[in-house]
């Protein structure tokens, strides 16, 4: 029980800490700060929903940015032909992202392990290519927003505190989502099926069908955290998509803690915030994330959250 | 006519690189059942190598040589210090660890070899148009590059079939214990297998150098190439990676080549244009796609899996 109570005690603190950051840049002036901060809040929530389909369904998706991508595409060319309201934009986002989680899904689902991890990298190249030859929307040098989605007086997104709540709130949202699916009947199957793929089958669970529907939940989640960052950054471009994005995602979940609910949140707090401390360092950051990733593969098992619970324990 | 001679040992001679660096990819994937994404870093530094080494010794054979010998060493050394202890671990660890080789290997890049591109210059000798049918002529070094990987799968093909290695090789691939248990230096033998892929990496990133740039986040976008041969071949099937590198080669060069024209005959000008680079880059997806719907454990399943 003590173990369990320090790795709360830091998520109690981390939470706390995100809700209140606002309140910290505008006391400090530190506008910075702030603008870090939502691209962490809406990679932790990129990251959160490939923690449903990671974590909990063992299905290792490395294709996942992908939908930061596809959701970016569908506010930043509804912005560009005119359609600027984000109650058409955001829906359009997610359902393109759960259309293409869909067909991605079910042919990815047909393999499994490595194959998996590799057909799924595949699929994304491959949206990655298509965004590269969109002409129309700029190419290879992406699309600029100039005008962030417009919900009509509900939420003004230009305003960096408002939209750094919602993007909160959006995340908050997710990992109720999550926690709610991964202890209903539904996420238990997924869970099982995790466990062993053959003994639910036989048992009379129709496999497939649940790992595409959570294969596709977790996707539309992501459309979402593309759709935010599009309106962070004012701009999208195919390198959203690119497989490193992946495997950045990837690295949080891990980072974190895989399978816990707000490991993810916590993986992607520490992942960007070292990220911009050791490029503050020195400008050949990565030469040190690197090796530095490959220590806590090698040694980390079960991320930050399993330390913490061992440091509880220990 | 011309044009579809060139396209086709085009298409061969790429199909070919590309069997270099997936045949490594397979041998490892299949011996030491680890996935290793930094096997594009391999091929990357094999082209720097030799592009440094070519610059030092003025000679490119040398240098080539040299490069080889360096990308196998490296190889070598990555294993026994880091991936060795990796083996037995969930894919995902390896997914993650060599992941971080690659940010590593790019940095260590940029920072020796500074952020912009180097040229491997050819020799003289090599840059002749050599006349291979009656009015048809093509590039020595190309052709250079289809007979020196023709060789090596001829060569791996015969050592991995023929020799007492290629035997303890192919049985460490089916059962691991009983092959330590018979007292066979496995540790050895993976080193060695591990070296043997970072070699053939690094040979299809020098004899790449000379038709591309060398720079750095080269070996990335083909080493996605690889998996995807991998994958349609069957994963850990040297045969299936020789053959799907050709299919792959040839209908990424084709398609490059044709696609555009082919379009331009349905579509208008303006729209065949956009949609021909899009659709050629996808086109090997979409084969992989087809393949894992009809078969999903690729075409040339090795037996064990």
């Amino acid at each position: 029980m003590k173990g369990l109570s320090v790795s709360k005690a830091v998520t109690a603190l981390m939470l706390a800490g995100l809700v209140l950051l606002p309140l910290y840049s505008y006391l400090s002036g530190n506008i910075f700060i702030l603008t870090l901060f939502t691209r962490i809040v809406i990679l932790a929530l990129a990251a959160a929903s490939l923690n449903l389909i990671m974590g909990f369904g063992g299905m290792m998706s490395f294709g996942h940015a992908a939908y930061l991508g596809i959701g970016g595409y569908a506010v930043g060319m509804l912005a560009q032909e005119g359609v600027g309201s984000g109650f058409i934009q955001f829906p359009v986002a997610l359902a393109a992202s759960a259309v293409y989680a869909l067909v991605i899904g079910a042919l990815s689902l047909r393999t499994r392990g490595v194959y998996f991890i590799m057909i799924t990298l595949a699929f994304a190249q491959m949206a990655y290519y298509v965004a590269s030859g969109l002409a129309r929307y700029g190419g290879d040098d992406g699309l600029t927003v100039y005008n962030r989605s417009d919900f009509s007086g509900l939420v003004n997104l230009s305003n960096r505190t408002q939209f750094y709540y919602l993007c909160l709130a959006c995340l908050f949202g997710v990992i109720f989502l999550v926690w709610r699916i991964v202890n209903s009947r539904f996420g238990l199957v997924v869970q099982g099926l995790r466990s062993n793929e053959q003994r639910m089958q036989a048992i009379g669970f129709p496999a497939k069908r649940y790992q595409l529907a959570c294969f596709v939940i977790s996707g539309t989640m992501c459309g979402l955290a593309g759709a935010l960052l599009a309106n962070n950054t004012d701009f999208v471009s195919p390198a959203v998509m690119y497989w490193t994005r992946s495997g950045d995602l990837m690295v949080m979940v891990i980072l974190g803690g895989m399978g816990t609910l707000f490991g993810p949140v916590m993986g992607a707090v520490v992942y960007l915030l070292l990220e911009e401390f050791l490029s503050q360092i020195t400008e050949y950051w990565a030469l040190i994330m690197g090796p530095l990733l490959l220590l806590i593969v090698l040694f980390g098992r079960g991320g930050i959250m399993g330390l913490l619970g061992r440091v509880g324990r220990g | 006519m011309l044009l579809v001679v060139e396209q086709f040992l085009n298409g061969l001679q790429f199909g070919l690189l590309l069997f270099l660096l997936a045949a490594g990819l397979t041998l490892v994937f299949g011996i030491m059942d680890l996935v290793n994404l930094a096997h594009g870093s391999l091929y990357m530094m094999g082209a720097y190598f030799a592009a440094t080494f070519a610059a030092w010794t003025g000679s490119f054979l040398l240098g080539a040589l040299l490069a080889l010998g360096a990308t196998l060493v490296l190889g070598i050394v990555l294993e026994m210090s880091a991936l060795r202890h990796l083996y037995g671990r969930d894919h995902l660890d390896h997914v993650l660890a060599t992941f971080g080789l690659i940010l590593f290997f790019n940095e260590a890049v940029r920072l020796i070899w500074g952020p912009a591109g180097l040229a491997l210059p050819l020799p003289a000798w090599l840059t002749v148009p050599v006349p291979i049918l009656p009015g048809i002529h093509y590039p020595a070094y190309r052709l250079a590059i289809i007979v020196v990987a023709l060789l090596v799968a001829l060569l791996l093909y015969l050592g991995v079939m023929r020799t007492r290695i290629g035997m303890l090789i192919r049985a460490g691939a089916s059962n691991r214990e009983m092959i330590g248990a018979l007292g066979i230096n496995i540790k050895l033998l993976y080193t060695l297998v591990f070296g043997l892929g970072a070699a053939l990496a690094g040979l299809a990133g020098l004899m790449q150098a000379p038709i591309l740039t060398v720079q750095i986040g080269m070996g990335e976008n083909i080493l996605i190439l690889a998996f995807v041969i991998i994958v349609i071949g069957g994963i850990g099937s040297i045969r299936g990676a020789f053959l799907a590198a050709i299919f792959v080669g040839m209908i990424d060069t084709l398609g490059r080549a044709f696609l555009p024209n082919l379009l331009r005959e349905v579509l208008s000008g303006a729209a065949a244009s956009t949609a021909a680079p899009a659709l050629s880059s996808m086109l090997i997806y979409l084969l992989m796609a087809i393949v894992l719907v009809v078969r999903p454990e690729g075409l040339f399943p090795a037996s064990r899996r």
